[in-house]
C-alpha cells in the first residue's frame, strides 16, 4: 500500500484534540472541561468506594442505627444534589456552545457535497453561474472564511467528518443538511465517512485543503478550465482508449466526449492529491494500479474490472496523470 | 376462594411432612428423558435452559470480537474481507443485544423471580417453555444464516436505505429483520409472565415494599420491554414490506422517511440499554446485601431510581441521532432528558457506597464484581453525560469513543453484575458451589483486561477513529494503540475461558452447597439448593422485607393448597394477601409444537409473504392442542 504523505500540519490530523477550525477549536474546549470535570467526580467516586471498603470499623451489630442512617441520608442527598448542579451545568454549556455552531452568513462560500458509495462529489456554487464547477474528494477552501457546505446523501446516509475542522454532519437521502466549516490556518485536514455506508465504508475519506485566498482563486480557476488536451502521444491514445472502452459511461472529463455521472468527475484528476477516496497519493503508478484491479484494492466498489491491454493500461494512466 | 369438593388428604395441612414433600414431587416432576425435556414448563429447567443457551451466544459473541481484534491488529489487514467483515460486526452486536443481554437478564429472572417471590412456578408456564423454543430458534435462524455466508452485514441498527431493497441486496436484512421478530415474543412472553408473577403470585405478605430489588427492577424492565418492543416490531415489519413488497415506507423518492427508521428503532433501542441494565441494578442491590451483611441503604431511593430510569428511557432516543440534522432546539431537549438519567443512576450508585460504608463487607467472588462494576460503570457513565452533550457528540459519534462508552455501560454495568450473580447464584441453581480461586483469578483476568482493552478506545475516537471500519490506512497515528488493544483483549479473553472453565468444573466437582451458603435475607435461600420441583413444600409468609434475617428458622408458612394437582396461591397486588388458590398448568408438548409451526411461517415468509397465509394455518392448530382441555385435575378450576 502506498502512504498518502502528511503535509500541512505534523502529527495527528485526524484528531478532536489537534484543531485549527473554529468549531473544533470550541469544541475542544468544551471537550476538555467535560472530561476533566468528569474525571474529577470519577476519582471522588473511587475515594468513596475505597474508603467505604477499607475503613476500620467498629463491631457494630448489622442492624441499621437511626444516627448513622440519617447522616448517611444526607451524605448522599448532598452528593445527588452536587449530581444535578454537575449535569445542570453541562446542560446549560452545551447549549451555549450549540448555538455558536453553524453560524453562516449570506456571501460565503457554498459547496454541495455529495456521499455516495464509496466517494465524495463536490459542486463548488459561486455567486455566478460560470464559476460552478465539479470535483471529487477534496476541499479547496481559503484560510479563515466561513465556508458553507451543503450535505445531501445520494445512495444510503454518510456522514462528513473532518474533526479538526468541525463536529460531524451526516448526509440524509431525501434530506438536506447543513455544516459550516472555518479553517484558522492552511493545512490538510484529513476527514473520513462516519456513518456505516456499507461494504467500502472504512476508504470513504477525504481531504480539505485550506489555502490562502490567492491560492484558492487560482486553484478554483484552474478547476473551471475544461481539461487539457493530450500532452503527447501516450496521452492521446489514452484519451482515446477511455473514450472507446466504458470509462466514459461513469466518468466526465469536461471538454472530451466524456460525460458520465456514475462515478468521480476526472477533469483535473491529476491534480487531486489521492485517488480512490485518500487510498493512494496520485501517481501514474496508482492509477495504473487502481484501473488494472479496483476490485482487490478496494472489493465491493462500484468501479468494475475493464479488461486492458497493457499498452492501453500505460496509456490511459499517462493521460489521466496529465489532467492537472 | 374456591373449595372444589376434594378428599380431605390431599390438602397439605392434612398429611405429614415426607407425604407431603413425596406426593408435591409427583404432583410437579417433570418425566426423566428426552419427552420430559421437551414437554417441561418447569421454570427452574426452562430458566436454567435459557441461561446456558444465552451464555453459548455470549461466547460465539467473544470469538466475533476476537476475529474483529485480529484483523484491526494490523493496519491494511487482509485477514478478513469487508464483506465478512461487516457481517461479523454486525452479527457481533445483533447476537450480544438480541440472543445474549437481554435473554440472559430474562432467563435469570425465569429461574430467580418465582423463587423470591416465594411461589411454585412462573405465571403462564407454557407461555414460557414456547418463549426459551423460539429464542432458540431465532438465534439459529441467525446463526445458521452467517455460517451460510448470508449472516446480515447492515450493523444491528440496520439504518435505512442501506438495509433497504436497493442497497442491502440478498436475503441478508431479512434474516436480521426475522431474528428480531423472533427474540420481540420470546421477550414480550417473557415480560408478561413476569408481571403477573410479581403482581399476583408473591407469597402471603409480601407487600409491595417487602419486594426484593431484583424483582423490582424485573418489574419495571419487563414493562420497558412490553412498552419498547412493538417500536422496533413496527420499523421492522415496515422494512420487510418495503424489501418484500415494495412498500415504500422509508423511500425518501416515494415520499417515505429514512429517518424514520432511526425514530422507531431508538425508541426501541434506548430503553433496550436500560432492559439490560436495571436487571443488573437489581442484581448489584440484591446481592450487596449478604456481602456488605446489612440491608441495602435507600430501599425507597433504590426503587424509585429504577421507576424513574424506566420512565426517562423512553424521553431521551433522540440522542442517538444528533448528527443527522435535527432541529437544534429539539436535540437541546434530549440533551437536557440524556443529562437527567444521571439523577437516577446516581441515587443508586450513592445507595451501594452507603450501603458497602456502613457493611461489613465479605471480599468474596461476587463482591468482587460488584466493586469492578462501581469501578467502570461510572467511568460508562460519566462518558454517557459527555454524549448526551450534543456539541460533544458532533465530535465523538460514530467513532471508537462511542465503542468505549457502550462496553463500559454493558460490560461494566450489566455482565460485570450478571457474573457475580452467577457465582451467587450458582449453588442455588446446581447445588454446589463455585471455585473461590478460580473465581478471584478470573475477576482480576477480567478487569484487567476489560479496562486495558476498553480504555484506549475513548483515545483512538478523540484520534478521530469511526466505528464499523474493516481496516485503517498504515499513515494513520492508530496502529500503535490498535495493536495494544488486540492484546489485551488477550487477557480478557482468558478471564471469559477462566470463568467458563469454574463454572463447568464446579458444576461437577464444586462443593456440595448448604440451603443458604451466603447467609442472604431473599426467599430463595429458603428452599433446598437446588431447589424441589414444587419451590417450596409450604409457601412462606413474608413478614418483613428480609424474611431470612428477620424471621431466621422461624419462617410461618401458609397452607391450604392442594398437593394432588399443582396449585399456587394468588394474593393481592398491593398488599399480598391470599386471593385465591390457582391451578398451573402441566406439562406439555404443545408449546414445542407451536414454537416450530411459528418458526416455519417466520422463515418461510422472508421468501414468500403467502406464507403468512399458509403458515398461520399449522399455529392455529398447534394453538387449539395448547389450550384443549385435557381432563387433568388442573382443568377443574
Amino acid at each position: 500500500m502506498l502512504a498518502v504523505p502528511l503535509t500541512g500540519c505534523g502529527g495527528n490530523w485526524q484528531s478532536v484534540l489537534d484543531v485549527e477550525g473554529s468549531a473544533a477549536i470550541s469544541l475542544k474546549h468544551l471537550i476538555i472541561l467535560i472530561v476533566a470535570v468528569c474525571s474529577v467526580v470519577w476519582m471522588l467516586v473511587m475515594v468513596a468506594l475505597i474508603a467505604a471498603l477499607w475503613r476500620t470499623r467498629d463491631a457494630h451489630p448489622t442492624t441499621p442505627e437511626p444516627v448513622r442512617e440519617r447522616r448517611m441520608t444526607l451524605a448522599v442527598t448532598g452528593a445527588v444534589v452536587a449530581t444535578i448542579l454537575i449535569i445542570s451545568t453541562f446542560t446549560v454549556l452545551s447549549f451555549i456552545a450549540t448555538r455558536t455552531l453553524n453560524v453562516a452568513g449570506q456571501d460565503d462560500l457554498t459547496i454541495r457535497v455529495r456521499g455516495l458509495q464509496w466517494w465524495w462529489g463536490l459542486e463548488y456554487i459561486g455567486p455566478h453561474p460560470s464559476q460552478r464547477f465539479e470535483t471529487a474528494n477534496e476541499i479547496h477552501i481559503p484560510v479563515g472564511r466561513n465556508v458553507r457546505l451543503k450535505l445531501e446523501g445520494l445512495d444510503v446516509i454518510h456522514s462528513f467528518w473532518v474533526p479538526s475542522l468541525a463536529g460531524k454532519q451526516d448526509l440524509v437521502p431525501g434530506r438536506s443538511n447543513e455544516l459550516t466549516i472555518r479553517a484558522e490556518r492552511a493545512g490538510v485536514y484529513r476527514g473520513q465517512c462516519a456513518e456505516f455506508c456499507g461494504m467500502q465504508h472504512a476508504h470513504m475519506a477525504l481531504l480539505v485543503i485550506a489555502e490562502p485566498q490567492e491560492d484558492f482563486e487560482r486553484w478554483a480557476a484552474a478547476q473551471r478550465q475544461t481539461a487539457t488536451p493530450p500532452i503527447d502521444e501516450e496521452a492521446a491514445a489514452g484519451l482515446q482508449t477511455f473514450l472507446t472502452k466504458p470509462c466514459a459511461a461513469c466518468h466526465t472529463v469536461r471538454g472530451t466526449a466524456a460525460a458520465g455521472t456514475t462515478g468521480p468527475d476526472l477533469t483535473h484528476v491529476g491534480s487531486r492529491r489521492t485517488i480512490a477516496s485518500g487510498m493512494f497519493e496520485t501517481t501514474r503508478g496508482s492509477l495504473a494500479a487502481w484501473i488494472a484491479d479496483p476490485q482487490t484494492i478496494k472489493p465491493g466498489n462500484n468501479m468494475p474490472l475493464v479488461p486492458l491491454k497493457p499498452d492501453e493500461l500505460r496509456a490511459i494512466s499517462a493521460y489521466l496523470a496529465s489532467l492537472k | 376462594m374456591t373449595r372444589p369438593a376434594t378428599a380431605p388428604d390431599t390438602r397439605d395441612i392434612d398429611i405429614e411432612r415426607t407425604r407431603l414433600t413425596s406426593t408435591l414431587a409427583e404432583t410437579w416432576k417433570t418425566p426423566p428423558g428426552f419427552w420430559g425435556a421437551l414437554t417441561t414448563v418447569d421454570h427452574k429447567i426452562i430458566g436454567r435452559r435459557y441461561i446456558f443457551t444465552a451464555f453459548v451466544f455470549l461466547a460465539l459473541g467473544g470469538v466475533l470480537a476476537a476475529l474483529m481484534r485480529l484483523q484491526l491488529a494490523q493496519p491494511e489487514a487482509r485477514l478478513i474481507g469487508p464483506d465478512r467483515y461487516n457481517q461479523i460486526f454486525t452479527m457481533h452486536g445483533a447476537n450480544m443485544m438480541f440472543l445474549f443481554a437481554v435473554p440472559v437478564m430474562e432467563a435469570v429472572a425465569v429461574y430467580l423471580v418465582p423463587l423470591m417471590v416465594g411461589t411454585r412456578n412462573i405465571a403462564f408456564p407454557r407461555l414460557n417453555a414456547f418463549s426459551y423454543w423460539i429464542y432458540v430458534a431465532g438465534g439459529a435462524l441467525l446463526w445458521i444464516a452467517f455460517a451460510l455466508d448470508m449472516g446480515p452485514d447492515v450493523g444491528w441498527f440496520a439504518y435505512v436505505p442501506l438495509s433497504g431493497p436497493q442497497y442491502g441486496a440478498g436475503k441478508r436484512a431479512d434474516i436480521w429483520a426475522q431474528m428480531i421478530t423472533f427474540t420481540e415474543l420470546s421477550a414480550l412472553a417473557i415480560a408478561v409472565e413476569l408481571v403477573v408473577t410479581i403482581f399476583k403470585q408473591r407469597a402471603p405478605g409480601m407487600t409491595l415494599d417487602r419486594i426484593p430489588l431484583f424483582v423490582w427492577s424485573m418489574l419495571v424492565t419487563s414493562f420497558l420491554v412490553i412498552m419498547a418492543m412493538p417500536a422496533i416490531m413496527i420499523a421492522s415489519t415496515g422494512l420487510i414490506l418495503d424489501r418484500l413488497f415494495g412498500t415504500h415506507f422509508y423511500n425518501p423518492a416515494e415520499g417515505g422517511d429514512v429517518l424514520l427508521w432511526q425514530h422507531l428503532f431508538w425508541f426501541f433501542g434506548h430503553p433496550e440499554v436500560y432492559i439490560i441494565f436495571l436487571p443488573a441494578a437489581g442484581m448489584v442491590s440484591t446481592m450487596i446485601e449478604p456481602f456488605a451483611r446489612r440491608p441495602a441503604f435507600g430501599y425507597l431511593g433504590l426503587v424509585m431510581a429504577l421507576i424513574a430510569t424506566g420512565i426517562l428511557a423512553f424521553g431521551l432516543w433522540v440522542h442517538h441521532m444528533f448528527v443527522a440534522g435535527l432541529p437544534r432546539l429539539g436535540d437541546s431537549f434530549f440533551t437536557a432528558s440524556s443529562m437527567a438519567i444521571a439523577i437516577p443512576a446516581g441515587i443508586q450508585m450513592f445507595c451501594w457506597l452507603a450501603t458497602l460504608w456502613d457493611g461489613r463487607p465479605v471480599f468474596k467472588t461476587p463482591l468482587l464484581f460488584i466493586i469492578g462494576f462501581i469501578v467502570t460503570f461510572v467511568i460508562g457513565g460519566l462518558t454517557g453525560v459527555m454524549v448526551a452533550s450534543v456539541p460533544f457528540d458532533t465530535q465523538v459519534h460514530d467513532t471508537y469513543f462511542v465503542v468505549a462508552h457502550f462496553h463500559y455501560v454493558l460490560i461494566g454495568g450489566a455482565v460485570f453484575p450478571l457474573l457475580g450473580a452467577v457465582h451467587y447464584w450458582f449453588p442455588k441453581l446446581t447445588g454446589r458451589m463455585m471455585s473461590e480461586t478460580l473465581g478471584r483469578w478470573s475477576f482480576w483476568l477480567i478487569i484487567v483486561g476489560f479496562n486495558a482493552t476498553f480504555f484506549p478506545m475513548h483515545i483512538l475516537g478523540l484520534e478521530g477513529m469511526p466505528r464499523r471500519v474493516y481496516t485503517y490506512q498504515p499513515d494513520l497515528p492508530w496502529h500503535g494503540l490498535n495493536v495494544f488493544i488486540s492484546l489485551s483483549a488477550v487477557v480478557l479473553t482468558a478471564g471469559f475461558l477462566l470463568f467458563f472453565i469454574n463454572v463447568l468444573k464446579s458444576a461437577r466437582f464444586g462443593e456440595v452447597a448448604p440451603d443458604n451458603p451466603w447467609d442472604a435475607p431473599t426467599l430463595e435461600w429458603a428452599t433446598t439448593s437446588p431447589p424441589p420441583s414444587y419451590n417450596f413444600a409450604m409457601i412462606p409468609v413474608v413478614g418483613s422485607l428480609h424474611p431470612l434475617w428477620d424471621e431466621r428458622d422461624t419462617l410461618p408458612v401458609a397452607d391450604g393448597l392442594r398437593t394432588d394437582r399443582r396449585e399456587l396461591i394468588v394474593t393481592t397486588l398491593a398488599a399480598a394477601e391470599p386471593q385465591a388458590r390457582e391451578a398451573s398448568p402441566r406439562n406439555s408438548i404443545w408449546p414445542l409444537l407451536a414454537a416450530v409451526a411459528t418458526t416455519i411461517m417466520l422463515i418461510w415468509s422472508i421468501f414468500s409473504p403467502w406464507a403468512v397465509v399458509w403458515g398461520s394455518i399449522p399455529i392455529a392448530v398447534a394453538l387449539i392442542g395448547w389450550f384443549w382441555p385435557k381432563g387433568t385435575p388442573e382443568d377443574e378450576s
